[in-house]
């Protein structure tokens, strides 16, 4: 994959190497993470690790720092102390190449952020041809087909304001597959969307998993937790209280917390 | 063309005494063709370096030096607040003072003349207000949207460029159009540093003639007709760049 | 008030800050270069022993500046107080639910907020009498600053009215629903319910005009009409019209109106603020 960053040869094929699907090193790893807005914390200690092609999702009461969690993997948001690691990159070293690090990660957001001023193609297309610099054609073709898997053939030529909130989301996926990332964060993009909507964006995230896709999700569907991800963890007063296999979080949870949590939503 | 209104001219002068002379005599309609020329170009420029001048102006007020953003305030604030007439009369009479005068042989002609003076001032004072609208608009652009940019990897410069400037431009058009507009009625204030503009060179025509409320109807109408067609065009482009889907 | 998606928040054109800190500092700005080309002038002249020095020419007329400044003053206030009449009366005209009167009102509005001032300015001094004349035989002079003010006051009427109208839209239907459910007739509805909530909405963008209309008064100048400019004119002239008394006197004017208009200025953004929350 031609990536113009700053890593050297030999680290990028190494960290390629390395987070091949069932090795043992991690693809993004998180150790000690702490965060805190100014005198308040939200996040107090947070290590975990994803390996690559695992789906994970992450559920927890309002204000529990999941939200927070997943803009500091993609670099978006500093922290304090600690470290995360995506794809061989440290991301809380001051010299990372934040470009570089964000074509290895992408993001879809609760609000989708489509870019109004551009159709929906257009907005598939702009980053890799405006970052990447990759030839129109190649990139347009790709760009179709992205469209494509996330079944919005046809509404190549609207624009954000002309489509349903579960369309715009579906074009905010297809944008961030764009760049052909290592890692997906999606944060809770199902939150904004009416009923309806959220089961087709959903069978989108879940196509993208079945095709080897690393996900990780913030998320408050757990129908969808249990029937996808392959590891759950439940987050409180930011920190990890459990985590888990789906089969056994759902039905067995061992803390309180986590049970008292289940019982509200479930 | 003259020739094709002259008879009809002629002929209401004969039966009403409504005296168009503009329209029927060949050098008082020369003198309503350079008034309105002179009229159109200084509404153009002053337009045009208005809004340049509000564009420098907002980005200068996102610097981080608060030693320019004092700057910029202090000229919003001075412009805004003070008549645009003495604004013209100043830059004119008192600046002009300054200026350095080009022998033509035999006399002086000022370097800067009253046009340039009055195409100065007028973008100066219309900058004055664009610099807030343009800073207005770059605020509204939605943070979300800038993150979403910068997870997409792209640069900075890449994110004003491609999302930031597109958005704020639409964003600021509606107001934009009203303060161009604005502009426009207000450039009728050349008159008073003798810019042979339409207002000018009319009042000339109506003391030669005598035929004041013609020569003020056909002045109305100038002016409606150029702030009608200013503005068409601005909605036009409104339209243009509507973010469709938004449409209100 | 907040506007929809990818609109101009209007809260957002007005001062960020208050800040009197930077009108001070503005103020100065200008003082500065005020004093700095009286400086000019005065050294450029100090030469000439026999004529007078230029901040001495500038301190004995500023009496007479400040006199015809009054007159600005007082017609901006004149000029106000008509405008805001008529211009209610034209407002309500423009939200009648009676067509014959909603379409003229509608177009005297448009008229008069699309004519440049300058030329409602000539039209007014032009076509009204030099004096009036009452049956009885008696003739009432009509100066020309009394014209200049009416002149003034036109466009104001036009933007009053609109300032009206969009205030009235901005009520909630649901204030009108309400109070036809209670059995006010439409008269009852504006008088009591939706005019007193207007008021304090429209007070910004009714101070914005007074200021407009007030940095539109050296117009009368023109007419040879004794307000602050016309009078700084003529005692340049007086002074023997040397042209380094020109850069002082005009700086004079516009810090004098500045020093007017600014805290004017404040006062409506800090009314601005204080009305966008409620």
């Amino acid at each position: 994959m031609p990536s113009p960053d700053n890593a050297s040869p030999a680290a990028s094929a190494t960290s390629r190497a390395a987070a091949a699907p069932g090795s043992a090193v991690p693809i993004v790893s998180l150790r000690d993470v702490h965060k805190s807005f100014g005198t308040f914390q939200v996040i107090k200690g947070v290590s975990m690790d994803v390996r690559r092609g695992e789906v994970v999702c992450i559920i927890g009461p309002s204000g529990s720092g999941k939200s927070t969690l997943i803009r500091c993997i993609n670099g978006l948001t500093p922290i304090q102390q600690g470290s995360i690691k995506v794809a061989g990159r440290e991301v809380n070293d001051p010299k990372l190449d934040k470009l570089a690090l964000r074509r290895e990660v992408g993001i879809v957001f609760q609000q989708y952020n489509l870019f109004p001023h551009k159709t929906a193609l257009e907005n598939v297309m702009m980053a890799p041809l405006k970052v990447l610099r990759e030839p129109r054609a190649e990139v347009e073709q790709r760009a179709r087909e992205l469209i494509a898997k996330v079944r919005l053939t046809g509404k190549e030529d609207a624009y954000p304001g002309q489509l349903s909130g579960g369309q715009q989301q579906r074009v905010a996926i297809a944008r961030s597959l764009a760049m052909r990332p290592e890692v997906m964060l999606f944060d809770e993009v199902t939150a904004a969307l009416d009923p309806e909507t959220v089961k087709e964006v959903l069978v989108t995230i879940k196509a993208l998993a079945a095709d080897g896709m690393t996900c990780i999700l913030v998320t408050h569907e757990m129908g969808f937790a249990r029937e996808v991800a392959d590891c759950v963890y439940f987050t409180d007063g930011g920190l990890i209280v459990e985590s888990g296999p789906p089969g056994a979080f759902f039905s067995g949870a061992k803390d309180p917390r986590t049970r008292q949590f289940l019982s509200q939503v479930l | 063309m003259l020739d094709l209104l002259a008879p009809f001219f002629k002929d209401l002068y004969a039966r009403t005494g409504l005296n168009f002379i503009v329209f029927y005599d060949p050098y008082e309609f020369g003198r309503l063709l350079n008034g309105a020329a002179i009229s159109a170009q200084l509404i153009v420029w002053s337009l045009l370096l208005s809004l340049v001048i509000g564009i420098v102006g907002a980005w200068v007020q996102s610097s981080q030096s608060a030693v320019l953003r004092g700057v910029v305030n202090a000229y919003i604030q001075a412009f805004r607040n003070t008549p645009p007439m003495i604004q013209l009369l100043f830059f004119y009479f008192g600046l002009g003072a300054f200026t350095p005068t080009v022998d033509m042989g035999g006399y002086s002609q000022p370097l800067i003349s009253s046009f340039t003076w009055a195409v100065l001032s007028l973008g100066i004072f219309g900058g004055a207000f664009n610099v807030e609208i343009f800073r207005a608009g770059l605020q509204a652009v939605p943070h979300a949207m800038l993150e979403a940019a910068e997870s997409l990897c792209f640069s900075r410069w890449q994110t004003y460029r491609y999302v930031t400037l597109p958005l704020a431009f639409r964003i600021s058009l509606p107001a934009l159009t009203n303060n161009l507009i604005s502009l426009a009625k207000t450039s009728s204030l050349a008159y008073v540093i003798s810019v042979p503009e339409m207002t000018y060179v009319l009042s000339q025509v109506w003391s030669d003639n005598i035929n004041v409320p013609e020569m003020m109807l056909l002045l109305f109408a100038f002016y409606l007709a150029a702030v009608w067609i200013i503005g068409a065009m601005l909605h036009w482009l409104e339209r243009r760049l509507a973010l469709p889907g938004y449409g209100q | 008030m907040s506007a929809g998606p990818f609109r101009l928040d209007p809260a957002l054109l007005a001062e960020r800050k208050p800040s009197a800190f930077i009108g001070w500092r503005t103020g100065l700005v200008l003082a500065a270069a005020f004093a700095v080309s009286l400086g000019v002038a005065q050294a450029q002249s100090g030469q000439d022993a026999a004529k007078q020095s230029a901040i001495g020419t500038l301190v004995t007329w500023t009496p007479f500046i400040l006199q015809g400044f009054l007159l600005n003053l007082a017609m901006s206030f004149l000029a106000m107080i008509l405008a805001t009449a008529s211009g209610i009366v034209l407002g309500l005209m423009q939200i009648s639910p009676n067509r014959a009167i909603r379409v003229p009102s509608r177009f005297v509005t448009r008229l008069l907020r699309n004519s440049p001032w300058l030329i409602i300015l000539f039209v007014v001094m032009y076509f009204l009498p030099v004096e009036i004349r009452l049956p009885a035989g008696a003739k009432i002079p009509f100066p020309d600053w009394l014209k200049a003010t009416l002149a003034f006051a036109l466009p104001v009427m036009g933007n009053v009215s609109e300032v009206l109208r969009g205030a009235v839209n901005s009520i909630p239907s649901g204030q009108w629903e309400s109070a036809e459910s209670l059995a006010f007739t439409r008269g009852q509805t504006l008088r009591l319910i939706i005019l007193p909530q207007c008021v304090r909405r429209a007070i910004p963008p009714w101070m914005n005009w007074y200021a407009m209309l007030t940095l539109s008064t050296p117009m009368a100048s023109i007419f040879s009409v004794h307000e602050a400019v016309s009078n700084a004119q003529a005692g340049m002239e007086s002074a023997g019209a040397r042209p380094e008394l020109l850069l002082p006197f005009y700086l004079f004017l516009l810090c004098l109106f500045f020093a007017y208009i600014y805290p004017i200025a404040l006062w409506t953004r800090a009314l601005e603020r204080k009305y966008a929350i409620a």
